[in-house]
């Protein structure tokens, strides 16, 4: 295809800043809103990566989140609620040559996107997912959303809602996804350290953030990010690094055949007994993704963050590249005047 | 005996597990190969395989092949072959009066008498109900499985075999070689020599039956068609709308993205495309319909012609994303295959009835190029219209087929890809290494149309969306006389291709008169044959098929002030009728048909004739 060949005429990011993938445009998100976080270490993400701003594209549904592209100079589609990952696909398909990124709040991911979601991360296009969920609608006047914990307050649960949430890091695990991830806004450094390693997967990458919602749902994750309980509350995981987490690490978890079980290290528990991560492990990442329970008191199983599962597996872009490239060498290059005349021709004279 | 005859109609009619379609096909490639005009109907059941032997599960394919030319597949047959009561009492009423009918003895016995819902012991070709017919028993279950008495087959491969014995047998009849067919079986049964074997006895003992059954005395001839000279193929709608993209794609440089959710008529667009890897065509079956169409989208944002296609309950799933085209003004071709509607309507039923959807069916103001075929062959030059159409005014574009285009198929005077016209994208520039000059997204040329800009294009960096653009830069922009001004750019835009496109012809008929027919998609070859027949008979009468229904030809008007009667038939409640009394205030009359299936010539025929 000449028209994209010529397009990509070369790599020559030198020396780009975050400034560089700034748009002119007034970033409008309300004050105080986490994506202002989220925005700022992914352009630093950017700039750290060595592409070139016209090699990446940023695709968005509807929503908050999705205001994402107009604030970077990339090329972007600010596109329909839900579909983003529709887009995506067509694109990489037909350019695989490009770093592509979706962004995605909790309600157009998961709610009216959801069936995009999972197809999505089963078919593994090279692409990267950032997953904003703060745990409610925002665009549209905080409404609950499939995140939100059952009985949430809002305009159209007065009285509270009765669906169970979705535990998005479970379900994409379960679509197949190849690489699940965790961080949040209030920690800018886990935060670019797991959009880099997010960028570096080969297929689709969800990054789940959570990100606070500073007008309709102030607080939805303080138990993450506050001071007080965020030791007791967070367990950051290193590949090949037992589970430890706690106030200075004096805590562990071990499996107790398939039970997670949380150690006191303080109280004669050995660091050799605890779980060792293994982003490769599919079983125990399944367990991982199962530490869901709303954070009560030290007894209750952290919440994991960063890289829970990580596969290499072939990409869609690659597989259909390659059926393509395996017919050609078969039966050559197509003849289109041999596709016009098809098998079987006469002649009127 | 052998009579010659200047055109015949042959309904081969059975249970969906018959082999219908593929009898019909085989005998359609046989009668096109010997130069005849044809034309097809295939007519089946939405079931794959609906309960045996009921009326429900009746699957026809009618075909009326001439040494003349040939425009529809018949209003009437000459030839009803049978292979069940079912199919004898679903399709009597078509078969003209004096004509011949071949039973399967076999379909009628008690049980496919019940299953038809003949009364207790009544027997149609034991009684007189048929009188008015020539009727042929034949045993074709029995004479089959005499034919393979000695294979090794088992009873049921044998008997599925039987469709071959009456297409020998219709062949004998017709005088036709069977030298195609056995090409046919030979590629198809490449691997599999018993099942070969079996085929090509039964067919060679259908048309032996032929010759020493002195039953059958009368054979026809019918010679070939006055066709233009050059050489042929045939083609069904759906495989020319396939060829026609890869064409167009080619023409124009760019790589092919078809992103398809399956759904009838439409989805052997998909299964067409798909074998055309080694072009490097790609193919994407998607989750659901809009994931279909937004995939079609992002190809196009990179680059590629990206191109979907559905039917209409589908294209109503697609109407947020065709909206976002729209005023993304990014090239994309939608192919609706329409069929009976609302909702789930008939589908496997022809209707054109998503006229207006394809007009007004998007939220908001959001006009779109819409352009219809009429014909299967024709199908390959109105997708390169489209193609070029959506490519070089950077928009999308509807193109509106129906399950009778799609599934049927005619010979076709097929073009050299060197004399296909070449097709221009308007790609923008990339900026050189220092330029700091600002890239406009929505700035726009003579044709209205903005540059396409690819990911990749240095400095062009730009962010598209579905909220309102500021005139040229493409920012987001809430200012009211902005958002007025832009609906009506995208409006100019879209009415502006006429200037690109070719004035409205006559098909046939004085350029003024008593009565002008105007018709789109499929009617095309009722209404040719009907006029035909009424200048023949002394009429004034003339025939307008309009290819580009948005925007409309220029010339359109004029053309319809010169006549004192306007007829529009279609095979709705009247959609296009609305659309040109709408622009022209002119009082035309309509004909209006909505029984899934397409109009006899009779029935326009009545209605002209009635109004001159």
């Amino acid at each position: 295809m000449a028209t994209a060949e010529a397009a990509i005429a070369g790599n020559d990011n030198i020396g780009l800043t975050a400034k560089d993938f700034a748009t002119d445009q007034d970033v409008r998100w309300c004050p105080g809103c986490g994506d202002y976080s989220i925005l700022k270490q992914v352009q630093t993400v950017m700039a750290e990566t060595g592409l070139s701003q016209e090699d990446i594209v940023f695709i968005s549904g509807i929503g908050c989140a999705a205001r994402f592209p107009y604030y970077m100079d990339t090329y972007g589609i600010h596109s329909i609620h839900g579909r983003a990952p529709g887009f995506a696909s067509g694109l990489k398909s037909v350019r695989p040559d490009l770093s592509v990124w979706i962004v995605s709040g909790d309600g157009d991911c998961l709610s009216i996107g959801g069936n995009h979601l999972i197809h999505a991360l089963r078919r593994n296009f090279n692409v990267n997912l950032l997953l904003f969920n703060n745990e409610i609608y925002g665009l549209t006047k905080g409404q609950y959303s499939p995140t939100s914990p059952k009985g949430t307050i809002t305009g159209s649960t007065p009285y509270g809602s009765i669906d169970t949430p979705f535990n998005p890091l479970s379900l994409s695990l379960g679509a197949g996804g190849s690489f699940i991830a965790r961080s949040m806004d209030r920690d800018p450094q886990h935060l670019r350290a797991t959009i880099l390693k997010a960028n570096s997967h080969k297929g689709t990458s969800l990054l789940e953030i959570y990100q606070n919602c500073n007008v309709f749902n102030d607080g939805a994750f303080f138990a993450y990010t506050d001071k007080a309980t965020k030791p007791q509350s967070t367990l950051f995981l290193e590949s090949n690094h037992p589970l430890i987490f706690g106030e200075n690490g004096n805590k562990g978890i071990k499996l107790d055949g398939f039970k997670p079980v949380i150690v006191n290290l303080d109280e004669g528990a050995s660091k050799d007994d605890l779980w060792v991560h293994d982003e490769t492990d599919k079983i125990k990442a399944s367990i991982l993704t199962e530490f869901f329970e709303l954070y009560k008191d030290e007894n209750t199983l952290p919440r994991p963050f960063g890289v829970l599962y990580c596969e290499d597996r072939p990409q869609y872009e690659e597989l259909m590249a390659d059926q393509i490239n395996e017919t050609i060498a078969k039966h050559g290059k197509g003849d289109l005047d041999k596709m016009l005349s098809g098998s079987s021709t006469w002649n009127i004279e | 005996m052998r009579t010659q005859l200047k055109e015949a109609t042959i309904l081969f009619a059975g249970d969906s597990g018959d082999g219908i379609q593929l009898t019909g096909g085989q005998f359609t490639n046989t009668a096109a190969q010997s130069g005849n005009d044809i034309s097809t109907f295939p007519n089946f059941p939405a079931e794959i395989r609906a309960p045996q032997g009921t009326l429900a599960g009746v699957s026809g394919f009618q075909l009326k092949f001439g040494s003349v030319n040939i425009y529809t597949p018949g209003d009437e047959c000459d030839v009803l072959v049978t292979m069940n009561a079912a199919a004898l009492k679903a399709n009597l009423s078509t078969l003209k009066k004096g004509g011949i009918i071949i039973a399967n003895e076999g379909g009628f016995d008690a049980k496919n008498l019940r299953l038809a819902k003949y009364p207790e012991g009544v027997n149609p070709l034991n009684n007189q109900t048929l009188d008015d017919y020539e009727v042929h028993t034949i045993d074709v279950t029995k004479m089959t499985r005499e034919a393979l008495k000695s294979s090794n087959l088992g009873q049921k491969e044998i008997d599925r075999s039987k469709n071959m014995f009456v297409l020998g047998f219709v062949y004998w009849i017709y005088n036709r070689s069977l030298d195609k067919t056995i090409d046919y079986l030979s590629a198809k049964f490449a691997k599999k020599p018993e099942l070969l074997e079996a085929n090509i006895n039964v067919l060679k003992a259908g048309y032996n039956f032929g010759e020493t059954a002195e039953a059958f005395t009368a054979r026809y001839e019918i010679g070939p068609a006055p066709l233009p000279k050059g050489i042929y193929r045939s083609i069904s709608g759906n495989q020319a709308i396939g060829l026609g993209l890869l064409a167009a794609t080619q023409k124009a440089g760019l790589q092919l993205f078809y992103g398809s959710y399956p759904i009838t008529p439409a989805s052997t667009i998909l299964h067409e495309l798909a074998k055309y890897k080694n072009f490097g065509v790609k193919t994407f079956q998607a989750e659901d319909e809009i994931a279909a169409i937004c995939s079609a989208i992002g190809a196009s944002f990179g680059g590629a012609l990206g191109v979907t296609g559905s039917s209409g309950p589908g294209i109503a799933l697609k109407g947020e994303a065709l909206g976002l085209a729209v005023i993304l003004e990014i090239p994309l071709v939608v192919c609706n295959i329409q069929r009976g509607g609302p909702s789930t309507g008939l589908p496997t039923k022809t209707e054109q009835a998503d006229l207006f959807q394809a007009l007004y069916g998007r939220n908001g103001e959001a006009p779109m190029p819409v352009i219809s075929t009429r014909s299967p062959s024709d199908c390959f030059e109105t997708t390169l219209e489209a193609c070029r159409i959506a490519i070089e005014h950077m928009t999308p574009v509807l193109l509106l087929s129906d399950g009778y285009i799609a599934n049927g198929s005619e010979p076709w005077k097929f073009p050299k890809s060197a004399d296909l016209p070449t097709i221009k994208p308007s790609m923008a520039t990339p900026r050189s290494n220092g330029s700091d000059e600002v890239f406009l997204p929505y700035k726009r040329d003579e044709k209205l149309s903005r540059k396409w800009a690819l990911p990749g294009m240095k400095g062009l960096q730009h962010r598209i969306g579905g909220i309102e653009k500021e005139h040229e830069t493409g920012n987001v922009s809430y200012d009211p006389d902005n958002h007025e001004f832009m609906t009506r750019l995208r409006a100019e835009k879209i009415e502006k291709i006429n200037e690109h496109t070719p004035q409205q012809k006559l098909d046939n008929g004085p350029d003024s008169g008593d009565l002008l027919i105007i018709g789109w998609g499929s009617t095309y070859g009722s209404i040719k044959t009907v006029v035909r027949d009424l200048i023949a008979e002394g009429y004034s009468v003339a025939h307008a098929h309009i290819r580009y229904l948005n925007p409309l030809p220029k010339n359109l008007g004029t053309i319809i002030q010169s006549y004192k009667h306007v007829l529009v038939p279609e095979m709705n409640n009247g959609q296009l009728i609305k659309v040109l009394r709408d622009k022209y205030l002119v009082d035309a009359v309509g004909l209006n048909k909505i029984k899934g299936m397409p109009f006899t010539a009779n029935e326009i025929k009545n209605k002209a004739v009635g109004l001159i």
